[in-house]
């Protein structure tokens, strides 16, 4: 393998600590993000909200807003009528409510004008008449009460979408176990809340009969061609652009109403529009954690080991399709990359309600399914009277294997990655060993390093990049890899860099501008490093190439012997024979002509071929583990997290300062769905849409981190780098969750784990009863009989008698 | 309605004419041009529109460009010169403390005030100095870190 020779090579900018290349614009102020953007002659829009959670829309007027003075134009969804959405299945919003609404803030009108105030002040003139329907606020609700249905479409009553899959025979493997268990976990819904609220530009050119689109946006190529079938125009006539984004976590992934409208207006008024939501208003455009009950069920020999495990997910979707057919099936996909379960079935119900439409958030529909499998784990362990870590280590997966629901794991450092945690932690001394109050929690996870699938189907790359050499050395690379402050711009600089022989800041880079530069489906799934890595690797390849011929050729140096170091191209063996790297481009111009080269990506092959198997799949996984430390104070409720230990297998760092920032990140967010975020809602209100109310994290409760990155030979990654903007933050909600049952013997099977709630699984366990909050039944429903799925062969000849 | 406003910001003297109701950070935003300055949420919650005004942190949304008349702004674009990066945001850069850089400019702001005043800070007093900010993408973990390497760096300049 090619990668891996080049593995070998690494000898200029992979692994080093240096500063980012987007560093100076961002630390000096001069990086512009969409709403720092104005252009000559622009309107500012504003979007009109539903103040009701369902409602038939009777009439939305627009007769008093337009007068305002100042009002240039206003729009309802009659405007703009046609269904979107980004997954094909689920065309099912428009940019304004036509004739229902779904949830409260969900746009009904918009409209532009002259500053931002008489749009405000307009806004509260549109008159809308609502005819209300009974709200559907959760789960259960919605699934008691099928009708009136929330939408006309999906199986039946307000069931969006259903999961039945059995891989083996799950009733032969609880058969075999010793102990059988079964838990209920409830995973709160949360919020990105990335600090830059969304924002978009937008400018029609009625001359050239064109929109361009500024936006705060991590997937501009879906948008670009969601935004031309929501205002009916060709995709050449649209082109998106993403300038500096302040942050995404996959909040910033769908396409939004503010950006289909500020279209719309600007092609009604021949004016650009700029849409920036307020901090309330990012909270309705929301896409985030599901809430999702779990129900887990595990058989086990009395060594620990698996015979067969049984995962029911009920997804709380909110208002509209979003990522949900995903969402849904991830919930099932990552158990079996940690641990070998041979007989595996997963069933999963996504639900409409009528709350604003959840989506993905970073780790995308795994993380509600991976806290209630490693609590599960946990209380399992006690079951058997085994070390929480042992069980683990007797059910781990290894390098090179076929999961049983056909995921194939190639690099695996997963035992590694326990041992650094195990041991920095003092596990084996301490755990079980505080006083009461103090405890440890350890979990494992697996992610995606890259979704292996599209969202839309095509047998095209997945990732394309251009790269141009020119005449004074100059580098640039043209790649729609969108920068959301996770690194992409600089994983790309240090790859092309290391090829060429450069240093990253050498590199100039042009981003997700859908007119120039070349496909990459977006920042979504850990994709970016791995999949425009390669593209990158292969077009910097091309051009070393041609740098290596004409080096070759005029200094007659035999051309395996060049090399690329230190902005110069030379003979290894005899060093000072060489060019710089101006003088090579110059030498290759002159031989081949314009310098400019081209790669691609495309994943591996899915190797499952049921129904689902397209969910799952990617070209490596990642893996990580945690050991958590809390102070828990049994009289507040109150739970700190003094230390985190943190263990990551990222294949190898392109730069550690990077990925360790990843991983650091991960560990506040996690802290946050595990102690205190929850999108949560009184009656049919969002109950507090702000800051103040939906609280995240601060430096106060930040814990000590202390960052193990695990290297591991990934053959299908660019220098083997694999994923790290998603994985850590997996294992870290569940850590947080076990460490508190060792400190005060108490469970807390709910996120977010709030005072209230460890203070009442305390109050449960002093009038004698079992010393637990948590959901204790699932909703009304039965699943449709699983499908059948064949496991691969190799699980088949695992279970013969040797 | 409007009235002529004198602020002196980064050293430079302007005079806008605005709303008495326009805030410092419409002002420096929309009529300065000074787009360095983020926001957030514009009610005094998430801390990323912080700008100094006379050298102490304040919230540039819920500040009256007019009640800072006579006084002196600093917002990120006065921290570097010459096309020099100050050393706090150098420490910024060399330590990762950024990711998305929308806090950024904030956190560099209320470093560089902690340090004027406390140049060799404790670790409670940095966390205390940030903690108005908030960050959504670092963990705070660089942050800290680059606080403590920017206050070594401007001891080595003074020393």
């Amino acid at each position: 393998m090619r990668v891996l020779e080049e593995r070998e090579r690494v000898r200029n900018v992979v692994g080093q600590r240096l500063p980012r290349v987007d560093g100076w614009a961002k630390v000096s102020g001069r990086a512009q993000y969409t709403d720092d953007l104005t252009l000559p002659g622009m309107l500012f829009g504003k979007l009109v909200r539903s103040t009701h959670a369902h409602a038939r829309l009777v009439s939305v007027r627009l007769e008093r807003a337009l007068q305002v003075p100042g009002v240039v134009a206003a729009i309802t969804g009659r405007d703009v009528p046609v269904r979107y959405s980004v997954f094909p299945v689920g065309q099912d919003e428009t940019a304004l409510a036509v004739d229902r609404v779904r949830y409260v803030g969900e746009p009904v009108a918009a409209l532009a004008a002259v500053d931002p105030y008489t749009a405000e002040e307009a806004a509260r003139l549109v008159e809308v008449e609502y005819e209300p329907l009974p709200a559907r606020m959760d789960l259960e609700e919605a699934l008691r009460n099928p009708e009136p249905r929330i939408h006309d479409y999906g199986p039946f009553g307000n069931v969006h979408r259903l999961a039945s899959l059995e891989f083996g025979d799950v009733e032969a493997g609880f058969a075999e176990a010793d102990h059988v268990r079964e838990d209920l976990f409830f995973y709160g819904g949360n919020t990105h809340a990335p600090l830059e609220p969304h924002s978009a530009l937008a400018w029609w050119d009625p001359g050239a009969r064109k929109l361009t689109v500024w936006t705060s946006h991590q997937g501009p190529h879906y948008l670009h061609r969601g935004l031309a079938k929501a205002l009916g125009l060709e995709e050449h006539q649209v082109r998106v652009v993403v300038p500096a984004v302040g942050g995404g976590f996959g909040g910033k992934l769908d396409i939004f109403h503010h950006e289909v409208c500020a279209a719309k207006l600007s092609m009604l008024t021949g004016r650009p529009v700029k849409i920036t939501l307020t901090r309330e208003e990012v909270f309705y455009a929301h896409r985030g954690r599901h809430p999702e009950l779990l129900r887990i069920r595990t058989g086990v020999k009395r060594d620990g080991r698996i015979t067969a495990m049984h995962v029911e997910a009920y997804l709380d979707g909110g208002a509209y399709c979003s990522f949900g057919p995903a969402t849904l099936l991830y919930a099932g996909t990552q158990q079996p990359v940690t641990y070998r379960i041979p007989h595996y079935r997963f069933q999963g119900v996504r639900v409409f309600t009528n709350k604003p439409p959840c989506g993905p958030k970073r780790g995308h529909g795994t993380p509600q399914a991976r806290c209630a499998l490693e609590v599960h784990l946990d209380k399992l362990s006690e079951d058997l009277g085994l070390d929480p870590v042992e069980l683990r280590l007797r059910n781990l997966t290894g390098p090179n294997e076929l999961t049983v629901n056909w995921l194939e794991i190639t690099s695996n450092g997963l035992r590694a990655c326990i041992e650094k945690v195990v041991e920095a932690s003092g596990w084996r001394q301490r755990r079980g060993r505080l006083p009461y109050g103090r405890g440890l929690g350890f979990a494992c996870s697996a992610y995606l390093t890259g979704a292996g699938g599209s969202i839309y189907y095509s047998d095209m790359p997945h990732s394309e990049v251009h790269l141009r050499v020119d005449r004074s050395g100059g580098v640039t690379v043209y790649t729609m890899a969108t920068e959301i402050g996770q690194g992409s711009a600089t994983a790309v600089a240090t790859i092309v860099a290391e090829v060429l022989g450069l240093q990253p800041q050498d590199i100039s880079l042009v981003t997700s501008d859908t007119d120039l530069t070349p496909i990459d489906l977006g920042s979504y799934s850990s994709r970016v490093t791995l999949m425009v890595g390669n593209a990158a690797y292969e077009a910097a390849c091309r051009a070393r190439d041609l740098l290596f011929d004409a080096v070759a050729e005029r200094l007659q140096v035999p051309r395996s012997r060049l090399v690329a170091r230190s902005r110069r191209i030379f003979d290894e063996a005899n060093p000072e024979v060489g060019a710089s790297f101006a003088q090579a481009a110059q030498w290759a111009e002159a031989r081949f002509g314009c310098l400019a080269t081209s790669g691609s990506y495309r994943p591996p092959q899915k190797l499952g071929t049921y129904k689902g198997s397209g969910v799952g799949p990617s070209p490596a996984y990642t893996f990580s583990a945690c050991v958590a430390e809390v102070q828990a104070d049994p009289e507040t409720g109150e739970v700190k997290v003094e230390r985190v230990w943190v263990a990551h297998d990222i294949g190898r760092a392109l730069n550690p300062v990077l990925v360790e920032g990843q991983v650091e990140g991960s560990v506040h967010m996690a802290l946050g769905e595990a102690l205190m975020e929850e999108q949560a809602f009184r009656k049919e209100l969002h109950r507090g849409p702000s800051w103040l109310d939906y609280k995240v994290p601060t430096v106060y409760e930040m814990p000590e981190v202390i960052t193990f990155l695990v290297e591991t030979d990934e053959p299908r990654a660019p220098f083997s780098a694999k994923e790290v903007g998603q994985g850590p933050l997996l294992c870290v909600v569940p850590a947080i969750l076990n460490a508190i049952a060792d400190a005060l013997k108490v469970r807390v099977d709910e996120v977010p784990a709030t005072p209230e709630k460890v203070l009442k699984a305390l109050e449960e366990q002093r009038k004698g009863r079992t010393g637990r909050v948590g959901p204790t039944k699932v909703p009304p429903f039965s699943f449709p009989p699983p499908e059948r799925v064949p496991r691969p062969q190799s699980w088949e000849e695992a279970a013969q008698p040797a | 309605m409007e009235r002529a406003v004198r602020l002196k910001v980064n050293g430079q003297e302007h005079r806008v004419l605005v709303p008495p109701h326009r805030t410092l950070l419409e002002v420096l935003r929309e009529d300065l041009g000074l787009v360095g300055t983020k926001h957030g949420c514009e009610l005094g919650e998430c801390g990323v529109c912080t700008v100094l005004v006379d050298g102490e942190p304040a919230l540039s949304c819920l500040v009256l460009a007019h009640e800072v008349e006579g006084h002196e702004v600093t917002t990120v674009e006065g921290l570097a010169t010459d096309g020099q990066l100050h050393p706090v945001q150098q420490a910024f850069v060399e330590s990762g403390a950024l990711q998305c850089g929308y806090c950024t400019p904030a956190m560099v702001l209320v470093t560089k005030a902690l340090l004027d005043r406390v140049p060799e800070p404790s670790g409670e007093q940095v966390r205390e100095a940030v903690a108005g900010v908030f960050c959504r993408c670092t963990g705070y973990v660089k942050i800290l870190e680059a606080v403590q390497a920017a206050a070594r760096r401007l001891r080595e300049a003074r020393a």
